[in-house]
């Protein structure tokens, strides 16, 4: 079982990535901007403490916090935001698609609800090559509106697939409330499925984890899949775009207020000063490390654009033939 | 030596992919009882873990194909009807067939989609007779319409063991084609190797998978006049252009008959890289689906959007009046 401390330094690592990433943002070593997981990092680091190494995720747009809580290189992934060949995905797929596969991230997802089916077909696969894993797959509140999350719903529970639906609920698909968007209730859809449901405080790291662990287990141990509603709170901008083009969806009152319960706080009030302050100057120091390591890093050559696209090699004829 | 059909030549590599290969399973509607035909015996040979009858959630299953290929597998998917490419097209092109790119080659997407009766089923009008096969072409997903029932074979065992995503159309109008075949010749045909299946010195017809066999019927009734070659790709993407410029370089005139719409259709494409390479006696002429066609539904109408063996009769003549 992963201790307070491992899960304080899981959340203050992608708390701190994510302000280092910003900073590269502004400074434009990091192109095309980010989705800043600030404020919801205790459900990135609750379920994946509840998760095996062998174990699966898929995340979203908004992506960072699931694939370093899962246990992928800070270095190599602050490398692939730069847009550098030594990034997790040699620089091809950028903050919107990181993936490492040997850790079990099969990728974050740029398409809201597409990956749920993916981490479905994956889980049960597994299951009949006798490696049977879980896999947990991360969406946000705008997802449960999307017809192929449904279906991926429908059938995980058919076919008693191993796999967490984890709801990210932070009130907001990009600019539209949740209040405005989901009829009916988002556990409800999991509910009309016959999946099990609940909803937890994805502030807490502990009760997250808690939460998922209950639903690993299950999944584990042959009772199918389960759906865990994460109420959390997103500190930051919809995308860092917001930072240049204020978007007037919410106030600063309501921003002020959600940041009262902050998870790194949460978490860190039940570590020791003394504790808290080594895991801060030790997440310092791997983030300094790998913006080090990824400014340092080459980029790709152009040469190579087409590199990958095709798992047989083929080599797709070239644009102009001049 | 046996007559084998081309449905039933689909039927034989699937049930041979998935004798040789573990790993191999087929998914989608009504597959358990073979509505299609294609799937027959496969069920009670294989099992319904590897014979995975689907609900109608073509999205969902197409992307759980996907992430079940991720894990090791080599999913096969039937799909019942054309259309249904267009409600899956967002999960095979924008996830499948990225995924390799996207992460920079950790991984392969080896799924293969089936449509055994693409293009016009007389009768089943505007909704269940499209031949979406210039769309895969165009964003770049391995793409292969066999004509013949050994190529039917071979094209799809060599789809299953591709390591990338394969889009297979059987097109109506060829599955009850029959061919005298040698059992044992039976083999993967690879991917990207086009077929000449008859010679000829004044004009290269390309014809892409049932309209193979209208072309043939047509250069033997134009035999008298004109000496046709008949070229036909088997694969649209990637595409024979080495083998389809050797043909054009010696006839030095082209025409494509293509059941695709005539705007950035199959067509379009093949003039328009034969054309950057050889310099042609007279003008390209390519027989097509109109621009926007919907099949209508009275026969009459059905025929009259598709291209005819009377169009093919005429672009020929046209193009070698111009001497």
């Amino acid at each position: 079982m992963t201790t307070s401390v491992e899960l304080y330094r899981t959340v203050r690592l992608i708390r701190r990535f994510e302000e280092r990433a910003i900073e590269l943002v502004r400074s434009g070593d990091i192109v095309g901007g980010i989705h800043p997981y600030l404020g919801q990092e205790a459900v990135a680091a609750g379920v994946c403490a509840a998760l095996g190494s062998g174990d699966l995720v898929t995340g979203t747009h908004r992506g960072h916090g699931h694939v370093l809580a899962k246990g992928a290189d800070p270095a190599r992934m602050m490398a692939e935001l730069t847009g550098r060949v030594t990034g997790l995905n040699k620089g091809r797929g950028g903050s919107m698609h990181a993936a490492d596969l040997a850790v079990g991230i099969l990728g974050a997802n740029a398409i809201v609800g597409a990956a749920g089916a993916i981490a479905t077909g994956a889980a049960w696969a597994h299951r009949q090559l006798g490696t049977p894993v879980v896999a947990a797959t991360f969406f946000g509140d705008g997802a449960v509106n999307e017809g192929m999350l449904l279906e991926a719903f429908n059938l995980a529970a058919l076919w008693r697939v191993p796999v967490v639906f984890v709801c990210e609920n932070n009130g907001y698909a990009t600019t539209m409330r949740v209040e405005d968007a989901v009829a009916g209730s988002i556990t409800g859809r999991a509910e009309a499925f016959g999946i099990p449901a609940s909803t937890v405080d994805g502030q807490d790291a502990e009760a997250v984890r808690a939460a998922a662990a209950v639903a690993v287990a299950r999944a584990r141990a042959g009772g199918g899949p389960s759906f865990l509603e994460c109420r959390t709170r997103r500190f930051d901008a919809h995308h860092t775009f917001e930072h240049r083009v204020r978007l007037r969806y919410r106030t600063d009152e309501e921003l002020h207020r959600i940041r009262a319960r902050d998870p790194v706080d949460l978490q860190g009030a039940r570590l020791d000063t003394a504790t808290r302050s080594e895991v801060d100057t030790e997440v310092e120091a791997v983030l300094d490390e790998a913006v080090a390591f990824a400014l340092a890093s080459p980029f790709p050559d152009p040469l190579t654009a087409l590199d990958h696209l095709y798992a047989s090699g083929l080599a797709a004829r070239p644009g102009s033939d001049v | 030596m046996p007559w084998l059909s081309y449905q039933k030549a689909l039927n034989r590599a699937l049930t041979d992919a998935m004798a040789a290969d573990d790993t191999v399973f087929v998914l989608g509607e009504d597959v358990r009882v073979a509505a299609s035909n294609v799937t027959v015996g496969l069920h009670r040979r294989f099992g319904p873990d590897r014979v995975l009858d689907t609900p109608l959630s073509e999205q969902g299953f197409t992307s759980f194909a996907t992430g079940a290929a991720l894990a090791g597998l080599r999913p096969v998917i039937e799909f019942q009807i054309p259309a249904l490419l267009f409600l899956s097209f967002e999960q095979i092109t924008n996830h499948a067939h990225k995924f390799s790119l996207m992460t920079g080659g950790q991984c392969q997407v080896p799924v293969t989609y089936v449509v055994p009766g693409s293009g016009s089923r007389t009768g089943w009008a505007g909704q269940h007779s499209d031949h979406p096969y210039s769309l895969f072409a165009h964003v770049g997903v391995k793409t292969v319409v066999p004509a013949t029932p050994p190529d039917a074979y071979g094209l799809l065992r060599a789809a299953i063991q591709d390591p990338d995503p394969v889009v297979v159309f059987a097109p109506s109008a060829a599955l009850g084609v029959r061919e005298d075949v040698d059992l044992a010749t039976l083999a993967p045909v690879p991917l990207g190797a086009g077929r000449v299946h008859r010679h000829g010195t004044d004009v290269t017809v390309v014809a892409v998978g049932h309209l193979v066999h209208d072309a043939v019927a047509v250069a033997d009734d134009l035999a008298g006049s004109v000496s046709v070659e008949v070229f036909d790709p088997r694969t649209l993407y990637p595409f024979d252009w080495d083998g389809l410029t050797e043909s054009v370089r010696r006839t030095g005139r082209l025409v494509v008959i293509d059941d695709s719409n005539r705007t950035c259709g199959l067509a379009g494409e093949v003039i328009a890289t034969v054309t950057e390479r050889v310099r042609l006696a007279a003008p390209p002429v390519r027989v097509t689906r109109p621009d926007g066609a919907v099949l209508p539904f009275s026969p009459e109408l059905d025929r009259a959007t598709q291209p005819s063996r009377a169009q093919l009769t005429a672009a020929i003549n046209l193009t070698v009046k111009e001497r």
